[in-house]
C-alpha cells in the first residue's frame, strides 16, 4: 500500500497564523459585495408573492411608476425573457404562476433604496389563489423516492437480512426522531450588484464560489459562461446558502439590463427566509437490533423530508448511517414530500448534520437498554472497514476521539443513572455523540503561480473565503509548497478572472484548491530547476497546475470522525436548558492553521448547540410560510447562550487524502452536537427528547 | 422629503442632504462611503450596524439620520489611531474573534461602548449586586455582548478578546 510520498513538509502549515485579512476586517476596510464602488448605482427592491400557490390575475404598477425617482418596475409582463427556464427556482418573472409564498413576482428600480422600497409597496397584485400544501408528515400518501440524494448518492441501500435480525435480536429499538427546518442565516445578506456592458455581465456577489455562481446563472441569462464576470473577495458567511445562484441574482441582472444602470440588491433578513434555501425538516425512523452485549446486528434508518414542488433537493440524511457502525444488516431510505414551499438547499453538513441526530440519540437509548456506557457501546461497534463498501478507511480514529474526549471530559466519574446530579435548582447531565463527515473532492480546480525576479510569488485561484480562513490557509500551503516564507506569497482569490476554483462547499476547499496550488508549485519549481538553473528568469515565469486525480480515493473510504461531549443543565422549576460545556475531539488529518481551524470547529459546535436548543423555522400552515422569519423570532445562539466550547484534534496522519494530509473541518463540528446535547439532557432529567429543538416544555410534563 | 443635516463622523464634520427615511446606517454606508458598519438585518436584531452615537452604542439601522443632526458618530473606521489599531481591534485579531468578519465592526464598536458603560457603573441583567462597582467577568461580557449576533459563532473567542483589553 505504500505510495511515493508526495506530501508537503509542514512548516507554515499547522502554525496558528493570525488571519491575513484580519486588519481589513477589524477596521471596516474589507469590502463585501454591496460595498464595491460602482458609478451612479440604482437600487432594486423586490416584490414578493403574498400567496403560496396560484397565479397572478392582475398586477398594477401605475402608482409605483409615478413615484419620482423610480426608474423601472419589473413584473412578469415586462421582464426580459430568460434563455433557460430549466431551473425553476431561477426562472422568475416568466409567467403568472406562483409556486411558493415570498417568490419574486416583481421588483422596483429607483435612484435610492428608500424610493425603491416605498414604491415596491405601491405595486397592487390580484391573485387567483389555489389551495396550498406545506405539511410534512410521515403518513402522507404521496411521498416519493427520489432518483438520487445529494450529491448523487444512492437513495436506498439494503444489506443482509434486516428483518430477520430485528426479529431475533435480544434488544431492539424502534423510535422516530425529528429535526426542525433551519435557515442558514449568514450575517451578510445575499447581495448582487449587477452591471452590463459590451463584454457581458459583471456581478459583485456574495457567493461561496465565483465560478460555480456564473455556471448556474449564465445559461439562465443566455450568456456564454465567460461573459459573466463574478467578483467576491470577502463573503460574510454562507453555510451552504451561497453555494450557487438564487433568484436574487437573476432579478438584479434583469433590472440592470432593463435600466442600463449598475443595480444594487441586498435581500432583507426577512426575504432571506423565502428565497435562498434552508435545511429541510426531517422525520427519521431508526431501528436498531443488538445482542445483550450491545453488538449491533441491524441498523435501519428511514428518512422522510421535503422538497419544493418546482425543484427537487433531496437531502442525504441517512448516508452517514451506512458508514458508522459495524452491523451486518443495514437498510437506509429517503422519501420526499413535494410541497408548495421554497426550494431547500445545502446547509452546513447537509445530510450528516440532521442524519446523525436520530441514530446518535438511538445509540444512547441502546446503551441504556443494554446497561452499557455509551462510549463503550460505540467502541464495541467500531467497524474494521467501511461497512458499505468493504474498503479500508484512509484513517478512522473515532475510538481514539471517544477515549481522549472521555478522559478530558471527566467521563469516568459519571454516574450512568439519569437524574442523579442536582445543584442549586439545576439537574445536571452529560452526554456523548459521534461526528463524521466525508472527505469530498470536487474536480476542476486550477491554480496559477507567477514569479518575477526579486518579487513575491503571485498565487492565483478563484477560491472563496467565507470566514473559513482561505486567505490565510492557502497562503500557508503555497509557502510550504514553494518552500518560502508566507511573506513571499501574494494570494489572489474571489474572481472569475482567476483560474477556475470549485465551490467552498462540502469542506472540500483545502483539498481542491490546496492540491491545485501544490501541483502548480511543483511544476514551477521543476521548471525553474530544469530550465533556469534554479533562478527566476528576467522575464519571470508563470505556471498553472491543477487538482490531480487521486487514485487512493478509489481504494480507501475517506472520512473525518469525532466525538462530542456535552454538559447540560435543566432547571428544575422552569425547564430552562443550558449548555455550560462542550468538548469536541476530532480526527481530521492535519490542521492547516491551528488558530483558524479551531475557530471553525468551535463555530460548528456552537451552531450545533443553536440547532439543539434554539433554531426552528416554524411553518404556518394557513399562510404557507415560515412564521418566525426574522432574527427576533428565529433565535440563533447569542453570546449569553454559549459557555465553554473546546475543540481539540488528534495528531492524525493520513497519507492518502491529499498532499497536505488534511480532511476538511468546516462541517464536521456541527455533526453530532445536537445529539450529544439531547443525550446529556436525558442524563440530567431522565426525559428522552427525540424532537429538535429541545425546549423547556419537554421537562415540565 | 429631503433635509440638510450635519454629522461629526470620526472627528470630521460632514454635511449632507438626506431623505427623511434614510437611516443613519444607510447615510454612513451609501452617502458617506463608510461601509465598515454593516447591514445584517436592518431591524435592530443583529447588531452588525452598531456605531457609537454621542459616545453610546446604538443600532444605526434603527436611527433615522435626520433625527441626529449635529450628532457625534464614531464608526469602526474611526477607532484606530492613525496606523495603530485600537486595542480591541488588535485583540480581535489575536484571539481570532471572528471568521467571516461581517459582524466584527459591530462587535468591536459594541465592545467599546460596553466598556464605557461598565466604567460608568451600569449594571446588566446578570449583575448580582447593583450597588457595587461592576466586576466584568466572562458572564458579564457574554450578557452585555448578546445584542451582537455572530453566525460563525466566534463567541468563545470574542469573550477573551474583550476581557484581555478590559482587564
Amino acid at each position: 500500500m505504500t505510495a511515493v510520498d508526495t506530501r508537503l513538509v509542514p512548516r507554515a502549515i499547522g502554525a496558528p497564523l493570525s488571519r491575513l485579512d484580519g486588519p481589513d476586517k477589524v477596521t471596516g476596510a474589507a469590502r463585501y459585495a454591496f460595498e464595491q464602488p460602482v458609478g451612479e448605482p440604482a437600487y432594486l427592491y423586490p416584490v414578493q408573492a403574498t400567496i403560496a400557490a396560484g397565479r397572478i390575475t392582475r398586477i398594477d404598477t401605475g402608482a409605483a411608476e409615478k413615484e419620482p425617482g423610480v426608474l423601472a418596475v419589473l413584473t412578469h409582463e415586462n421582464a426580459p425573457r430568460l434563455a433557460s427556464t430549466d431551473d425553476a427556482e431561477l426562472a422568475i418573472l416568466q409567467s403568472d404562476a406562483v409556486a411558493y409564498r415570498g417568490q419574486f413576482i416583481g421588483g422596483v428600480v429607483a435612484e435610492t433604496s428608500e424610493i425603491a422600497r416605498h414604491a415596491a409597496g405601491l405595486v397592487r397584485v390580484q391573485y387567483e389563489e389555489h389551495p396550498h400544501d406545506v405539511d410534512l408528515r410521515a403518513d402522507r400518501d404521496d411521498l416519493y423516492k427520489p432518483e438520487k440524494v445529494n450529491p448523487g448518492l444512492e437513495t436506498d441501500t439494503a444489506d443482509g437480512d434486516v428483518d430477520g435480525a430485528l426479529a431475533s435480536a435480544a434488544v431492539t429499538l424502534d423510535e422516530t426522531y425529528t429535526t426542525a427546518m433551519y435557515h442558514n442565516n449568514p450575517m451578510e445578506p445575499h447581495t448582487t450588484v449587477a452591471i452590463w456592458d459590451e463584454q457581458g455581465l459583471t456581478l459583485y456577489e456574495s457567493t461561496q464560489g465565483v465560478h460555480a455562481l456564473r455556471r448556474s446563472v449564465a445559461p439562465v441569462l443566455g450568456l456564454d459562461t465567460e461573459r459573466v464576470h463574478v467578483i467576491c473577495p470577502h463573503v460574510g458567511g454562507g453555510f451552504g446558502s451561497k453555494g450557487y445562484g438564487h433568484p436574487h441574482v437573476i432579478l438584479a441582472a434583469m433590472a440592470a439590463k432593463l435600466t442600463g444602470r449598475a443595480v444594487k440588491l441586498a435581500l432583507t433578513r426577512q426575504q432571506m427566509f423565502f428565497l435562498v434555501g434552508y435545511r429541510t425538516p426531517t422525520i427519521q425512523r431508526v431501528r436498531l437490533a443488538a445482542d445483550r452485549d450491545g453488538q449491533l446486528t441491524a441498523i435501519v434508518h428511514d428518512v422522510i423530508e421535503q422538497t419544493s414542488r418546482i425543484k427537487e433537493f433531496a437531502e442525504q440524511t441517512a448516508v452517514s448511517t451506512r458508514k458508522m457502525y459495524a452491523a451486518p444488516n443495514r437498510r437506509t431510505s429517503h422519501r420526499l414530500a413535494a410541497l408548495d414551499v421554497p426550494v431547500p438547499t445545502w446547509m452546513r453538513a447537509p445530510g450528516e448534520c440532521p442524519g446523525m441526530f436520530g441514530p446518535e440519540v438511538a445509540m444512547d437509548e441502546l446503551a441504556v437498554a443494554c446497561g452499557l456506557d455509551p462510549v463503550e457501546l460505540r467502541i464495541r461497534n467500531e467497524p474494521a472497514v467501511d461497512p458499505e463498501t468493504g474498503q479500508p478507511f484512509s484513517s478512522r480514529n473515532l475510538v481514539a476521539c471517544l477515549r481522549e474526549g472521555a478522559s478530558r471530559f471527566g467521563w469516568a466519574d459519571r454516574d450512568p443513572a439519569p437524574g442523579t446530579r442536582r445543584e442549586q435548582g439545576w439537574r445536571i447531565g452529560t452526554g456523548v455523540a459521534a461526528s463524521t463527515y466525508p472527505v469530498h473532492r470536487i474536480p476542476g480546480s486550477k491554480a496559477t503561480i507567477r514569479v518575477e525576479p526579486g518579487g513575491r510569488y503571485a498565487v492565483l485561484i478563484g477560491a472563496a473565503d467565507i470566514g473559513t480562513g482561505t486567505w490565510t490557509t492557502l497562503t500557508q500551503i503555497a509557502a510550504d509548497a514553494l518552500e518560502v516564507s508566507v511573506d513571499d506569497i501574494a494570494l489572489q482569490i474571489g474572481d472569475t478572472a482567476l483560474p477556475m476554483a470549485s465551490v467552498a462547499g462540502g469542506s472540500s476547499g483545502i483539498t481542491c484548491w490546496g492540491s491545485a496550488i501544490v501541483d502548480a508549485a511543483g511544476k514551477l519549481r521543476a521548471r525553474l530547476s530544469d530550465e533556469y538553473g534554479g533562478s527566476v528568469p528576467a522575464s519571470g515565469l508563470e505556471v498553472t497546475g491543477e487538482l490531480p486525480p487521486n487514485p487512493d480515493a478509489e481504494r480507501f473510504s475517506m472520512h473525518s470522525f469525532g466525538a462530542q461531549f456535552a454538559e447540560v443543565r435543566v432547571h428544575e422549576d422552569t425547564g430552562e436548558v443550558r449548555v455550560p460545556r462542550l468538548l469536541g475531539v476530532f480526527g481530521v488529518g492535519r490542521i492547516i492553521n491551528a488558530k483558524t481551524g479551531r475557530s471553525q470547529l468551535i463555530g460548528g459546535m456552537t451552531m450545533g448547540l443553536s440547532m439543539a436548543l434554539h433554531e426552528h423555522s416554524v411553518m404556518d400552515r394557513n399562510l404557507g410560510q415560515v412564521a418566525n422569519h426574522d432574527f427576533a423570532e428565529y433565535h440563533i445562539a447569542t453570546n449569553a447562550d454559549v459557555g465553554s466550547v473546546e475543540a481539540i484534534w488528534l495528531d492524525e496522519d493520513d497519507p492518502y487524502v491529499n498532499p497536505m494530509g488534511s480532511k476538511g473541518i468546516g462541517e464536521l463540528g456541527i455533526v453530532g452536537t445536537a445529539a450529544a446535547v439531547a443525550n446529556a439532557a436525558y442524563h440530567a432529567t431522565g426525559v428522552r427528547v427525540r424532537d429538535l429543538p429541545i425546549t423547556l416544555d419537554a421537562f415540565l410534563r | 422629503m429631503n433635509v440638510d443635516i450635519e454629522l461629526r463622523v470620526n472627528g470630521v464634520v460632514r454635511t449632507l442632504t438626506v431623505d427623511t427615511r434614510t437611516t443613519l446606517l444607510d447615510a454612513l454606508r451609501e452617502r458617506l462611503g463608510l461601509t465598515g458598519s454593516k447591514k445584517g438585518c436592518d431591524h435592530g436584531q443583529c447588531g452588525a450596524c452598531t456605531v457609537l452615537l454621542d459616545g453610546r452604542r446604538v443600532n444605526s439601522c434603527l436611527a433615522l439620520a435626520v433625527a441626529h443632526d449635529d450628532a457625534d458618530v464614531t464608526t469602526v473606521e474611526g477607532l484606530a489611531d492613525g496606523g495603530q489599531l485600537h486595542p480591541l481591534q488588535q485583540s480581535f485579531i489575536d484571539h481570532d474573534a471572528f471568521q467571516c468578519g461581517y459582524c466584527t465592526p459591530g462587535q468591536i464598536c459594541s465592545a467599546v461602548g460596553m466598556l464605557s458603560e461598565v466604567d460608568d457603573g451600569w449594571p446588566s441583567a446578570v449583575t448580582a449586586d447593583l450597588t457595587a462597582s461592576v466586576a466584568l467577568d466572562d458572564d458579564e461580557i457574554r450578557e452585555r455582548m448578546s445584542g451582537n449576533l455572530c453566525r460563525c459563532a466566534a463567541y468563545v473567542n470574542i469573550v477573551p478578546a474583550i476581557a484581555a483589553v478590559a482587564r
